[in-house]
């Protein structure tokens, strides 16, 4: 120690030919290590906000659909929002087929948001694309919109019975969640 | 408010100097904590413990706020959700044990600190104040301490709420309503858990208010030093940045090893394995102590076993445990001495590490310990001494002691012309 506080002591003496100091290294040295430490600080403050594992325990759900007759709709539950389960019948999907073909905002066939086989069963989520509201039409009695499927009242958005957006601000289709067939007649969503 | 020696803050650029101008911020930490605040050059590690406390005290509340996010303070729940915490939040686990070891670490330099301040006096004039709010920051401390240990609502957690408020109810008359008043109820529950956690957040904003002032009356006299000998010309100083930053940051070096080796590897050695048990009003635990950090406090409250003439016994152990920690407002009073240092005291010296730390360390392990022979009557010698100290020795002391020769400067002490004065403080050489 004495050694090297010794030499370093006249400032000219820690300066080698290219104008670096001992200090310069000891400067980057240490501001590397603060900046380290401090990521390592900020990184768990951060992911703290993120979902805890309770909640991401709680993120699939299973809807048993052989009670649904067509034409009508269930809502459950998935992630803590609506989930719009419905059986279509025949006239609706003729009409969505027909539509396929149309001038879409959000081009999808309804081939491409039903599973193969059950081209009856039709699962999207319950929240409008626009702002997150719930849209009427899965309930007895609710306003079905200008195309027969979906309406949401807050901001006038219409969904065809694909659940496709066709008139109004919302920018895509009702999301159609990741979801597969566990049985005939059992859905396990996400 | 500072040396007229003090380097004057000039801003650098336009930005600087605009904000110069309209907010001078850069200017007040230039002249606190930069190299516009001249320091004495003989500061030893023991002048460490302030900063430090200042961070803990930003490890509190920045932990603190995260574990409010997803804790909820209704005695249904309050255990679950912090076992949810300990278990299901991202890095729950890291901001709980910080939280509650950053505590203990609080309260370790604190003690640090206020040691410091007994064996040099720190609290003497013109530093009264300092010593005051000091104190006053220590006994919001121990509050929100206290109610904060109450909020995971575990078995210590009830039992300790129940037994600290019921020192409420030792006060004649009046004393069995304003327990009832303090905790909404009969027994700690929903309401009690809620108002401690309402306070609980509140209480260290309040005590970061008053560290403010406690620095601001710090800065009017400036820093005291281990000779206690008051800085007069330029050369006794050297600027805080970058002497004293240096020192601390190396300081804090020390500090945070220590602190992560407990938070990681003994995350539950200061803690007690009852408050993983639910809070259960039907059933205190058999040996009941609280955290460490108050133990010296609790003796002298149990020391008081007998009534003293019309006093019942649980009074005078409630009046001893307040007026133990309500003499220090007393301290720059008691202690007339106008030599600060305890290097220069010869009999303040022997009785402050002959008499006063053996009976805070008695004090220390009684309170840990149950209430049963010896500990019993070793805490009331123990006490009695405490007190004995303060209220009588130290007086007598500062008016019989003859001080040994004090350096004419802090300047003399530091280049070492008197070898007495360097005696095992600052050997280092001259700068």
């Amino acid at each position: 120690m004495a050694d090297t506080t010794a030499t370093a002591t006249p400032d000219t003496a820690t300066t080698s030919d290219d104008g670096i100091r001992r200090r310069d290294f000891l400067d980057i040295a240490a501001v590397s290590a603060a900046g380290i430490g401090g990521l390592a600080v900020v990184y768990p403050l951060v992911s703290q906000m993120a979902p805890s594992k309770d909640v991401l325990a709680a993120s699939s759900t299973e809807v048993d659909v052989s009670a649904i007759e067509p034409g009508q709709a269930i809502k459950a539950v998935f992630r803590k929002q609506p989930l719009f389960v419905k059986r279509l019948t025949a006239e609706e999907i003729a009409a969505a087929q027909r539509d396929d073909t149309a001038s879409l905002r959000d081009p999808q066939t309804l081939a491409e948001r039903t599973k193969e086989g059950h081209g009856d069963i039709l699962v999207t989520m319950g929240v409008c694309t626009h702002l997150g509201c719930v849209p009427l039409g899965a309930a007895e009695g609710e306003v079905k919109g200008e195309f027969g499927g979906y309406f949401c009242p807050c901001h006038g958005s219409h969904y065809d019975t694909a659940g496709r957006i066709r008139k109004g601000p919302a920018p895509t289709n009702l999301e159609v969640p990741e979801y597969e067939f566990t049985s005939d007649t059992v859905i396990q969503v996400g | 408010m500072s040396f007229p020696w003090a380097r004057q803050y000039e801003p650098s650029n336009g930005f600087t100097k605009f904000l110069d101008e309209r907010l001078p911020l850069p200017r007040l930490v230039y002249n606190a904590i930069g190299a516009g605040y001249p320091v004495p050059r003989n500061l030893s590690y023991f002048w460490n413990f302030g900063v430090l406390a200042g961070f803990f005290l930003v490890v509190q509340i920045v932990t603190g706020v995260v574990l409010a996010m997803h804790y909820a303070a209704n005695a249904q729940v309050a255990f679950a959700t912090t076992e949810h915490i300990m278990r299901d939040v991202n890095w729950g686990w890291l901001m709980r044990y910080a939280h509650a070891n950053g505590a203990s670490f609080f309260f370790i330099v604190v003690y640090l600190h206020i040691f410091r301040g007994l064996f040099y006096s720190s609290y003497k004039a013109p530093r009264e104040m300092i010593w005051l709010l000091g104190v006053v920051i220590f006994l919001l401390m121990m509050a929100t301490a206290f109610m904060g240990y109450v909020l995971p609502w575990g078995q210590m957690s009830f039992w300790g709420a129940k037994v600290i408020t019921g020192l409420f109810g030792a006060i004649p008359l009046v004393g069995e309503p304003i327990q009832v008043w303090l905790l909404g109820g009969f027994a700690p529950d929903n309401a009690a858990l809620n108002r401690f956690f309402s306070l609980h957040f509140l209480l260290p904003f309040v005590i970061a208010g008053v560290v403010i002032l406690h620095i601001w009356a710090l800065h009017i006299p400036g820093s005291s030093n281990p000779t206690g000998v008051e800085v007069k010309t330029e050369s006794d100083t050297v600027p805080f940045h970058p002497y004293y930053t240096a020192k601390d940051g190396f300081g804090l070096g020390i500090a945070l090893l220590l602190y992560f080796a407990m938070v990681f590897f003994l995350p539950n050695a200061l803690g007690h394995p009852d408050n993983y048990i639910e809070a259960n009003p039907l059933s205190t635990p058999a040996h009941i102590v609280p955290e460490w950090y108050f133990w010296p406090f609790y003796a002298i409250l149990r020391a008081f076993t007998v009534d003293f003439f019309f006093v019942p016994a649980k009074l005078m152990g409630v009046i001893a445990m307040f007026a133990s920690i309500l003499l220090w407002f007393f301290l720059p009073w008691l202690d007339k001495s106008p030599v600060r240092s305890g290097h220069y005291r010869p009999m303040f010296r022997k009785f402050f590490w002959f008499g006063l730390i053996p009976a805070m360390i008695v004090l220390f392990i009684c309170g840990g310990a149950p209430a049963e022979e010896p500990f019993v009557m070793l805490s009331q010698i123990a006490t009695a001494y405490y007190f004995l100290h303060f209220l009588v020795i130290l007086p007598i002391i500062s008016s019989v002691e003859k001080p040994e020769p004090l350096p004419y400067s802090i300047t003399e002490a530091v280049l070492g012309s008197d070898k007495k004065v360097v005696k095992g403080e600052n050997t280092s050489p001259a700068v």
